[in-house]
């Protein structure tokens, strides 16, 4: 008997993470300078961390409402509101999530039949393409390129497009590319939505961490409102990833339909780190200014650096991640990425992790010291002269 | 004893080039001396002395010392609540005294709402903290071994001697 034959089909033909070959390499080396993580190098500030210890001390271990501590929801409502200008009932239209990991996997599950299509900018995060084959779904990559410094377009999309879409899933700014969309490119992309009925999925993560001009949400553009679940979390801008924990906001609908889901298979997402939460919104502010001023000063250091070095990289607007070309090295990125890291141990991640159309280009996470990135610049250009000779 | 950590205690100010020429040493070997410092948790780390109370540098610019009042636990005495005290970004240092109270913390902050909030939502609430008192800086005559709003006098020292 093979256990093998009870797995189910769409769960075998489900393709390996890319990044999954590569990280075996690297893990068996030793003093490799890794840029190849996509979280923060910040541990959680303090007073977040004791707020969840108070928390637990004083007893809260159980379970919360479905939707998540009103408390929270309320301080979520304020803070999307006076961040993104987006307003939301705290009773009926957020739902907090185990990441927003979770909150995606429930949307999918709550809004596609099997064979709907699924839209999402590419090169992106590793799981939304799989997310959507989970749920039966069929994804309609639509590639953004360096040239627009990898802002979606509104033609790339409605080239993309085809009959049976029905999500528009969004990352700005966006993994792996911190290419993000100003007002206008949204606003196109908001027309082409409503003229082709789509449902937008917007998960703007790394939204706090924008440097240069104000975050957009599509959210926030007239007509938009029911026409989009927000989706948000804690882990990048709080440096907290740990904690699984996020947060979906949208028509009430909507949010029922994704409860459903998730008090099924989820019940609610940990008190204690609801709890950790709640105090990065009412206290956490400053620190999270601090940390995003940190990694705004390293994307300028990084990305300059790059350059210099002869490996073409646009500025990022926003995220922790540079993704410059390696294409005049005259390597594949992957063979970029394993030669950089045997020869000189610093860890990138090739950008066909991330989609066919990151071909050519590596990720470069810069959420590590300052010390750090200049030893691991020098290695890379060390590494870089050396393939010319 | 390290050549570098001599010369850290006399509290020369000394760049790590002018102490590698001072000490006779390479820059290099300087900034080894400091690893190993810092390896060995003696250095920690450099501060800048501010004069706070020039509004360029006011980011920070409310202090005040806390004397609290703790209860002491079995096995760990006051270091588990000390170190979790300390742990704050407010606080700036915390000490364990003799006399009437036990821990002596300097707290700084932005405005004096942030640093009352500090005392009345996080320490006074904690469990094993007796009581608190807070008290604010007014002024500052002497920072980090610098005296403050002192002129600058000439001190009368002849430029050659015989």
């Amino acid at each position: 008997m093979d256990p093998k034959q009870f797995i189910a089909r769409h769960v075998v033909d489900l393709p390996k993470s890319g990044i999954r070959d590569f990280f075996e390499i690297v893990a068996k080396m030793k003093d490799v300078i890794s840029l190849g993580i996509g979280e923060p190098d910040f541990d959680t500030p303090w007073h977040i961390r004791e707020a969840a210890i108070y928390a637990l001390e004083k007893g809260k271990t159980h379970y919360t409402s479905n939707l998540g501590l009103i408390e929270l929801r309320r301080a979520i409502a304020k803070y999307v509101e006076q961040t993104f200008a987006i307003g939301y009932r705290p009773d009926d239209e957020i739902l907090v999530t185990v990441g927003v990991s979770e909150a995606l996997d429930l949307a999918f599950r709550a809004l596609i039949n099997p064979g709907e299509k699924v839209m999402f900018h590419q090169p992106c995060y590793v799981s939304y393409h799989p997310s959507v084959t989970l749920v039966h779904g069929v994804g309609v990559p639509v590639p953004t390129y360096a040239k627009d410094n990898f802002a979606l377009t509104a033609e790339a999309l409605a080239a993309a497009w085809q009959p049976g879409c029905k999500l528009l899933v969004l990352n700005l700014p966006c993994n792996p590319t911190g290419g993000t969309c100003n007002r206008a490119q949204l606003e196109a992309i908001a027309k082409f939505c409503v003229e082709k009925d789509l449902l937008v999925l917007s998960d703007e993560i790394y939204s706090e961490l924008t440097f240069e001009g104000q975050h957009v949400s599509i959210a926030s553009l007239p007509g938009m409102r029911d026409r989009t679940i927000f989706l948000h979390g804690f882990s990048k801008a709080f440096a907290m990833t740990g904690w699984r924990i996020g947060y979906a906001c949208g028509p009430a609908v909507l949010i029922e339909a994704m409860m459903k889901v998730h008090q099924y298979s989820m019940m609610c997402a940990s008190i204690i780190s609801q709890e950790g939460a709640l105090e990065a919104l009412l206290r956490g502010e400053d620190g999270m200014k601090a940390m995003r001023d940190q990694y705004h000063r390293r994307r300028d250091f990084i990305v300059r650096r790059l350059n210099e070095i002869g490996l073409t990289c646009h500025m990022p607007r926003g995220s922790f991640y540079a993704f410059p070309s390696v294409v005049k090295t005259g390597r594949t990125e992957k063979e970029f990425a394993v030669g950089l890291v045997e020869q000189e141990r610093v860890a990138v991640v090739p950008g066909t992790a991330f989609g066919a159309n990151g071909a050519g280009f590596v990720r470069a996470c810069f959420a590590t010291s300052y010390e750090q990135l200049i030893e691991a610049t020098d290695r890379i250009d060390r590494y870089v002269q050396g393939l010319r000779r | 004893m390290n050549p570098v950590l001599k010369l850290l205690i006399e509290g020369e100010q000394l760049t790590t080039a002018q102490m590698a020429q001072v000490a006779g040493l390479s820059e290099a070997e300087v900034m080894r001396h400091l690893e190993q410092l810092k390896k060995e948790k003696i250095f920690l780390g450099w501060r800048p002395v501010l004069d706070l109370s020039r509004e360029a540098a006011a980011a920070a610019a409310v202090r005040a010392v806390i004397e609290v009042k703790i209860t002491p636990e079995r096995g760990g005495g006051f270091n588990r609540l000390a170190e979790r005290i300390g742990r704050f970004d407010e606080v700036e240092s915390c000490y364990l005294m003799s006399g009437s109270y036990d821990l002596l913390i300097f707290v700084n902050g932005a405005s004096l709402q942030k640093v009352a909030a500090f005392v009345s939502e996080k320490l006074s609430t904690l469990e094993g903290v007796l009581s608190t008192s807070t008290h604010f800086m007014l002024r500052s005559y002497k920072e980090g071994g610098f005296l403050l709003d002192v002129p600058v006098e000439e001190n009368g020292r002849l430029k050659v001697v015989p």
